[in-house]
């Protein structure tokens, strides 16, 4: 009879938190970012409606 | 401020449900890999990054041929946001195949021709972005989007093949044997359920991105009338 012998997995958990970290740090920057962006352009559009309706009553 | 729609609320519950469901399936329901062990458990997301950039570049082409055929702005405004959307999750990719690769290779890179081609597209894509920045007039700008994405987009089969075609050490999913990935049907499982859960991040993601994309095309006319 042939005898393997069993060799547990190595340890890498490590890498595993870090890669999650990863994916999921890189996603949530981004949704911040799209978030932050659009704050700022409504704050733009803002400023512009009111100058063009003070263009307008002119 | 302008509200989200109804549809867009749901869907962003939707996805943020999923992702936790995907994360969780990862950790407790796929098993460990005998060789690699925990880190291979980055793979399931690794590969459904880069799905979600495909998925994101190939709606870029699209978008290019339809404005090009109608010269209208709706089809720039969503080129634009499924190229910026697939670049970030290219980049997860590729940062996470590389932190597998440091424990599995011993290496965080290596010029692989997978590796390489897939740095070559985020750069391709990241190029696109760049070069419209420096482009004023709106239209020659979105025609000259139209057309980048649709020549760029020809390095994405090319990093899709590359794996069949080449030499490399990347694994493939189909082929058996050493060269393959031995995905057990659990491991299965996992990878299906995690790239059906990206593709709803994606299309969450893309329609807030293409909100965006309206605002800035509603400013961009409002200053060409202020400024008149």
């Amino acid at each position: 009879m042939l005898y393997i012998p069993y060799s547990p997995p190595p340890e890498t958990t490590n890498y595993m938190i870090a890669g999650y970290i990863v994916i999921l740090g890189v996603m949530s920057i981004y949704v911040v970012s799209l978030f932050l962006r659009r704050r700022k352009l409504e704050q733009d559009v803002k400023i512009l409606e009111e100058l063009e309706d003070q263009t307008d009553n002119r | 401020m302008n509200r989200q729609p109804r549809k867009l609320v749901i869907l962003n519950i939707v996805t943020l449900i999923l992702l936790v469901a995907a994360t969780l399936v990862v950790f407790l329901y796929a098993p460990m890999e005998a060789k690699m062990g925990n880190v291979q458990k980055v793979f399931y997301f690794h590969l459904a990054a880069a799905w979600v950039g495909m998925i994101g570049f190939s709606v870029a082409v699209i978008a290019g041929i339809a404005y090009l055929i109608t010269n209208q702005r709706k089809w720039d405004i969503a080129g634009l946001a499924a190229v910026e959307v697939s670049l970030v999750f290219f980049f997860i990719a590729i940062v996470a195949g590389s932190i597998w690769a440091r424990r599995t290779w011993g290496t965080w890179w290596t010029w692989d021709p997978r590796l390489t081609s897939a740095a070559i597209v985020e750069l391709v894509y990241a190029a696109y972005l760049m070069l419209r920045q420096g482009i004023e007039d709106p239209d020659r700008r979105a025609r000259f989007g139209a057309v980048y994405a649709i020549i760029a987009f020809i390095s994405v089969p090319i990093t899709f093949f590359s794996i069949r075609i080449l030499r490399t050490i990347h694994p493939d999913l189909n082929q058996s044997g050493s060269g393959g990935m031995g995905l057990t049907p659990k491991m299965l499982h996992t990878l299906l359920f995690s790239l059906f859960v990206f593709s709803f991040v994606f299309a969450d993601l893309y329609w807030h991105r293409l909100r965006l994309g309206q605002l800035t095309d509603k400013i961009e006319q409002l200053r060409l009338k202020v400024l008149e």
